[in-house]
Order: C-alpha cells, then sequence, then structure tokens
C-alpha cells in the first residue's frame, strides 16, 4: 500500500520503538503534525524548539534511548542548532526531523528556508536532506541506527515539504548497510592483554571514568574492574554517575573543579587508564602537566578520540563494555598475580586516602545565610536514591557534582561538553517524560533558569512534576567568580541587577513556587517541595559570593590548586 | 623538509553523494587543517568519488586528519601516501606571451617538458604540461621571464605504484 512521506516518517518512528516525541509545529511539517494525530505517539509540545532538543536529549540520557525531535523549517530548524551541539559534544543518541521548503524552491531564499544540513554538518554525527521519497524510509533507518550506534551522537534528516506530500509504496528495510560506517565495538584482545600486563606492573595505577562508562551499560563490568585491582577511581563531569561516590576507591571528580585528591592522585600516579573519557582541557588542566609520570591506556570507541589531546601509551579502540569484560576476564586468567596486586598499591592508597583526609571536599556552613553546598546535601538527603538530577551550567552545576555524592547511572544529567546554560529544565522535562514515576531534580542558578524558563508552561501543561531548585545569587556567578579571581572584582555584566519574583512567575504558570532565604528554611522548602504534586519551584537566595572551590586556574597544572578563596 | 610542516598527499574514497565535498572541506577548516589542493572526481564504480588532498602537518595532526576522515560515514577509505611507492601527476595549463622574439623559446621548453600546445593566437601560447608538482613548478620558472598571463592548475591525483589498490 502506498503511503504519503509524513506517514512513512510516523511509520519509521513507530517501528524503532519510539514512543515519545518532543517538537513545535510549524509550516513545513503541518502535513507531519496532521497525520500524527493519526498515530499512538505522544507528542510534547514544547515553547521554544531549542527546548524540545534538550527534553528530546533528557529523555535519551535518562534512558538510553534514542531521542526524537520534530520542528519546522527555518527559524524552527536553526533553533535547534544549540541543543544538537550539545547532544553531539556529550554522545548522546538523538534523531532531530525538520521540515524543509519545497525542493523547487530549496536555494531561492524562500519563505521559513534555512540550509539546516549545511548549519548543522559540523554539529551532527551526520545528516540527510531527503530528496526523493523513495529514499526516506532508508534515510530514516539509516538515521535511527548511526544515532544510537558505536560512539552515540544526533542525526538530523530534512524533509521538504512536498517529499512529505509525496507518496510511494512503504517497506522498511531490515538492515542498514554502510560501508563507509562500520564501529569498532571488540577491543583488541593483544591490546588487552598488554593492557592488563601494565595494570599488574603498575604501583600507582588510577582509572579515570568518562561518559562513555555510561553510554555503554558498563558500571557493573567497571566495578568488577575496579575492585578487581582496588585502584583508586576519579571520574569526568560525564562520568559522574557511572562509578558510586561513596565507594571508597571514588576520588570524585578531577579537572578544574576536581577533588584534591583525584588531581593529586593522576598527577603522581604511574598508570592511567582512561575508560571512555576524552581528556577535554577542563579535565588535563596544562596538557604538558597532567599524570606526566604515568603511562597512559586508553579506552575509547572514537578512534579520533585517542591520541587527540594527550600522548597515549597503549590505545584500545572498543566500546568499553567489551574492552573491560576482556580486561577482566584476562585478570583471571593472572589470578594469581592480580590477587596480588591490592597488596602491592597499599602504600598508593594511603598516599591519595591522607590526600582526601587533608583536603576534603567541603564547605564553610552559616546560621544566617544560605550555602549552595548545604542545598545540595540538603535534596541529597531529602530525595530517593535514583532521583533522576539535572543541572544547567554554571556554579550550582559544579556544587552539585561536588557535593551530590551519586551512586547509580544516569542520574546526572547535564551538559558537560558545550557546557549549555538552559540545558536543565526542559532536559528535566525530557527525563520526567521517560520516567513518570521518578524523582526529577533541575538544579539551576538564576542565570541559566531564565534561558528556558518558558518551559515552566509545557512542565504545567503535562503535569511533570519536576522540582526546580534555583541556588539565586544575584549573579552569573561562575562568571563573576573568575572575575573577582582573574579580574580584580570587575564585574562587568555579571550582576543580574533585576531581582525576579521566582514565586510569582512559577504561580504565573500554575506552578507551585516556593522560596528560602534563611538555612533553617531550606529544608522545609525541600520537603513541601517533593510532597506538592506537579511542578514545583524552589528559590533558594543563597551566599551571594560563594565560590567553587578547589579551582584549577585556566591553563594550570591540575595539581596547582586554588584551595580557597 | 621541516617535518611539522611536512607535505602530505592523501587519497579518501566518498561515497558519490549530495555534499560529500562540504563535509570534507568543512572537516578541514573547522579544525584548523590546512588544505593545499583537493580534487575529486568519479572513480570507475560512479557511486564511489575519489577525493585526492594535498596538505600539511606533524605526525600528530596528520593522524588526526586520517582519523576524522575516517570517521566520517560518507568516507569509505582513506590512505596516507607518505612512506610509500606512489605516482602523483598533476596538469597545468598555461597561457603564454608569445612575441616574435619568445615564440620559439616557448615551444621549445614545451618541448623539453613534453608539453602540448593547445591553442595558439597572434600574441599568446596555451600551453598543457602535465607530470608530478615539481614539474609543473619547473616549466612555471623556466616561462615566467617570458610573461605568464594566466596560469590553472588541477592539483595533483595520486595512485600507488605497483598492483596494490586503495580497497586492498
Amino acid at each position: 500500500m502506498k503511503k504519503t512521506g509524513s506517514q512513512i516518517l510516523l511509520e519509521c518512528l513507530m517501528l524503532e520503538g519510539v514512543d515519545t516525541v518532543f517538537g513545535y509545529p510549524g509550516g513545513t511539517v503541518i502535513n507531519i503534525y496532521d497525520d500524527l494525530l493519526d498515530y499512538p505517539i505522544r507528542h510534547i509540545l514544547t515553547r521554544h524548539e531549542q527546548a524540545a532538543v534538550h527534553a528530546a536529549d533528557g529523555y535519551a540520557r535518562a534512558t538510553g534511548k534514542v531521542g526524537v525531535v520534530i520542528a519546522t523549517s527555518g527559524p524552527g530548524a536553526t533553533n535547534t542548532v544549540t541543543g544538537i551541539a550539545t547532544a553531539y559534544m556529550d554522545s548522546v543518541p538523538m534523531v532531530v526531523i525538520t521540515g524543509q521548503v519545497p525542493t523547487p524552491l530549496i536555494g531561492n531564499d524562500a519563505f521559513q528556508e534555512a540550509d539546516i544540513v549545511g548549519i548543522t554538518r559540523p554539529i551532527t554525527k551526520h545528516n540527510y536532506l531527503v530528496k526523493d521519497i523513495k529514499d526516506l524510509a532508508r534515510i530514516l533507518k539509516q538515521a535511527f541506527y548511526i544515532a544510537r550506534t558505536g560512539r552515540p551522537g544526533p542525526v538530523l534528516v530534512d524533509l521538504p515539504k512536498d517529499i512529505q506530500l509525496a507518496s510511494t509504496r512503504f517497506a522498511y528495510p531490515d538492515s542498514v548497510s554502510l560501508r563507509g560506517y562500520k564501529p569498532t565495538y571488540s577491543g583488541n584482545v593483544r591490546q588487552v592483554e598488554k593492557a592488563v600486563r601494565m595494570i599488574l606492573a603498575a604501583r600507582k595505577p588510577v582509572v579515570y571514568v568518562g561518559g562513555g562508562v555510561t553510554a555503554s551499560e558498563a558500571s557493573s563490568e567497571l566495578m568488577d574492574f575496579v575492585q578487581q585491582i582496588q585502584a583508586p577511581v576519579v571520574t569526568t563531569l560525564m562520568g559522574m554517575s557511572a562509578f558510586p561516590r561513596r565507594h571508597p576507591l571514588a576520588l570524585g571528580m578531577l579537572g578544574m573543579h576536581g577533588t584534591y585528591s583525584a588531581n593529586m592522585a593522576v598527577t603522581n600516579s604511574d598508570l592511567l587508564i582512561a575508560v571512555g573519557a576524552r581528556f577535554d582541557d577542563r579535565v588535563t588542566g596544562k596538557v604538558a602537566s597532567f599524570a606526566p609520570h604515568a603511562k597512559i591506556i586508553h579506552i575509547d570507541i572514537d578512534p579520533t578520540s585517542i591520541k587527540k589531546n594527550v600522548r597515549v601509551d597503549l590505545p584500545i579502540v572498543g566500546q568499553v563494555k567489551d574492552v573491560l569484560v576482556k580486561i577482566n576476564k584476562e585478570l583471571q586468567a593472572h589470578a594469581e598475580t592480580t590477587a596480588e596486586l591490592p597488596g602491592m598499591t597499599v602504600a598508593w592508597r594511603e598516599e591519595i586516602g591522607e590526600w582526601t583526609r587533608t583536603h576534603p571536599v567541603t564547605y564553610k556552613n552559616s546560621e544566617t545565610v544560605i550555602k549552595p553546598q548545604y542545598v545540595i546535601e540538603k535534596i541529597r538527603e531529602l530525595t530517593d536514591d535514583d532521583a533522576i538530577i539535572v543541572t544547567e551550567v554554571g556554579q550550582h552545576q559544579m556544587w552539585t557534582a561536588q557535593f551530590f555524592q551519586f551512586s547509580q547511572p544516569r542520574t546526572f544529567l547535564t551538559s558537560g561538553g558545550l557546557g549549555t546554560m538552559g540545558f536543565g529544565l526542559p532536559a528535566a522535562l525530557g527525563a520526567q517524560v521517560a520516567c513518570p514515576d521518578r524523582q526529577v531534580i533541575d538544579v539551576s542558578g538564576d542565570g541559566s533558569f531564565q534561558m528556558n524558563s518558558q518551559e515552566l508552561a509545557t512542565l504545567v501543561q503535562y503535569q511533570l512534576p519536576v522540582k526546580i531548585a534555583i541556588l539565586n545569587n544575584n549573579y552569573l556567578g561562575m562568571v563573576r567568580q573568575w572575575q573577582e579571581l582573574f579580574f580584580r572584582r570587575r564585574y562587568s555584566q555579571t550582576p543580574m541587577e533585576l531581582p525576579i519574583d521566582f514565586v510569582k512567575l512559577a504561580e504565573a504558570y500554575g506552578a507551585t513556587g516556593l522560596t528560602a532565604a534563611r538555612p533553617e528554611e531550606v529544608e522545609g522548602v525541600i520537603r513541601k517541595a517533593l510532597q506538592t504534586p506537579g511542578p514545583v519551584l524552589m528559590e533558594f537566595k543563597i551566599d551571594r559570593e560563594e565560590n567553587v572551590m578547589p579551582m584549577v586556574p585556566a591553563g594550570a597544572a591540575i595539581n596547582e590548586m586554588v584551595l580557597a578563596s | 623538509m621541516d617535518i611539522a610542516n611536512m607535505k602530505h598527499t592523501i587519497s579518501v574514497l566518498v561515497e558519490n553523494e549530495f555534499g560529500v565535498l562540504a563535509r570534507v572541506a568543512g572537516l578541514f577548516s573547522g579544525r584548523g587543517f590546512n588544505i593545499e589542493s583537493l580534487t575529486v572526481a568519479p572513480t570507475l564504480d560512479p557511486s564511489v568519488s575519489c577525493m585526492t588532498i594535498v596538505t600539511s602537518g606533524d605526525e600528530r595532526v596528520l593522524e588526526q586528519i586520517t582519523k576524522q576522515l575516517n570517521k566520517l560515514i560518507d568516507t569509505i577509505k582513506v590512505m596516507d601516501f607518505t612512506g610509500m611507492e606512489f605516482i602523483e601527476r598533476e596538469m597545468a595549463l598555461i597561457k603564454v606571451q608569445a612575441t616574435d622574439e619568445t615564440r620559439a623559446e616557448v615551444l621549445r621548453i614545451a618541448d623539453i617538458f613534453r608539453g602540448k600546445v593547445v591553442d595558439v593566437t597572434a600574441r599568446s601560447y596555451t600551453l598543457e604540461i602535465t607530470g608530478a608538482p615539481g614539474k609543473i613548478e619547473a616549466v612555471i620558472d623556466l616561462l615566467r621571464p617570458m610573461g605568464i598571463k594566466e596560469l590553472v592548475r588541477s592539483g595533483p591525483v595520486a595512485l600507488c605504484r605497483g598492483s596494490k589498490d586503495i580497497k586492498g
């Protein structure tokens, strides 16, 4: 039977198991939206296309499934750009469908025309302009395949209006054949053997964990590995929830706002085992001084990540999970030596323990003013273990990373690579759609929150019970902190001069608004928010000039930390 | 030659599809890699195009270029000819002023380099020269004193020597 392009699109979504799409209608997708009424696919109408992409991103990060977005041509498509770039940097599987002006008009500067394939070329894993209805099913099959396999990422499919209206016989391909795309999943056995020899010879090993562990669902393999070799674990922002923070071997985050012990451990290690991490500049600081005494083993599914920023002694290209399984097996093949390993590294763990004891992650609480770290600790205390914590970008994000102590994978959703303010609220929305029965908290700053605050409307419309915690300091706090430390306190454009009544703002949208100005009010506000059905906005008027500490100044080595301001 | 700026000739087999050239060119510009020349045309298999790219950089940069090219979904195969026996050829069309004094000399140079005269007017010769980039340079140097009015170069194309092909 013949189907139209827009029907084929929706059939393909069904066959890919898509139950929810995030989007915003418009002239060039109006046919898709018309047909959508006849398909059992849930559509979440956000208030901005950027938010639709972040919501699909949050949905994908919370579940590992592919997030799907529909947006119209021109401004609808260009509004998706920041969301796509965010997903690309953090390797989030996503398919974005954009409408396009009819093919005869492409290139004519038609109404609401933008070359979105050209615009998104460097920020998508791959993208397509559909020029023939006969290619549509194959392209969609490929789009989902590319998005979710290998190193995951966003794929955009630009669908001109005349293609949506054209019809053809629909047949969904069973398989995908792309001669130029064959990701390496299986780690090379020789390399694995070499890695194990290096691990068994190490006396100061450190395991450096990134988002690749979560992407390949390898947390339990990682735990097995770490338990066998009893090596300390440092994590990136993206790897945060892949290894439980309260585990005795967990040192927390490394890098610019990493813990003292994590940065010292890396700097003094003799073997650094990078697992699904990419040596971002916020992690390495000054590259020449990064892990200067260590041999480096780098496990990554993306060959371009290897040797991009740092020298690597032993690369293993493959899926983190596959490689860890093989390493664990190989360690067992050397059971006797492996069993001796923890004994050989006792001194190393004691040295690190000393760093952790002398320089713990801490802050000075106050009885008169709310400390942001205290709010994070209270949220941790009062929420479930499987609560999904989403953040925006800035100081509150770093405080969350430092103080929340995540224990389960996919419970910390944050824009790590691109650092997108305005990510948190829509991403929390998407996570709540994906996980209706779990607590979802958006930890926010007053600056970031205002970048997508219109999504309060979406939360209320769909009665998504996201709890928003705004750490309000009336500053763009992270930039202010840099200005304080490196620009002689010249606070150029960082004070948010107009104080917003966030309670009223929440109420205007039909959400509940709560506020706390004193430390003793914090717990009550959080408890009340968690007990209140539907979306709740909590505002915490925090110490205005609290800094994120410790801090490695940009360009310094990661062991050259400023410990307190 | 300076190792940091060593020239490399790379062959890239790509899907002969819409936008592939933009993907490759965008990759080079977006990541700050050099392109000295780039040629592209379909291969024996019309669904595949071959790009020959001349670029420069140190070992680390070249490794990234090769890996990043491979990462493109439309890239089927990448081959860096550096360190291999390979044949590199380029064509140039050179329009040279021809006066009574220089006419004979231009023809002699064309002859020495096995070039062809492809257009003649009362005041000019247009020569077609084919060869390795070094040969083209030599011809240009010799013709320059006579007055080159116009010059176009194709950029090199390359194949490895012997029976091995890029797919093997």
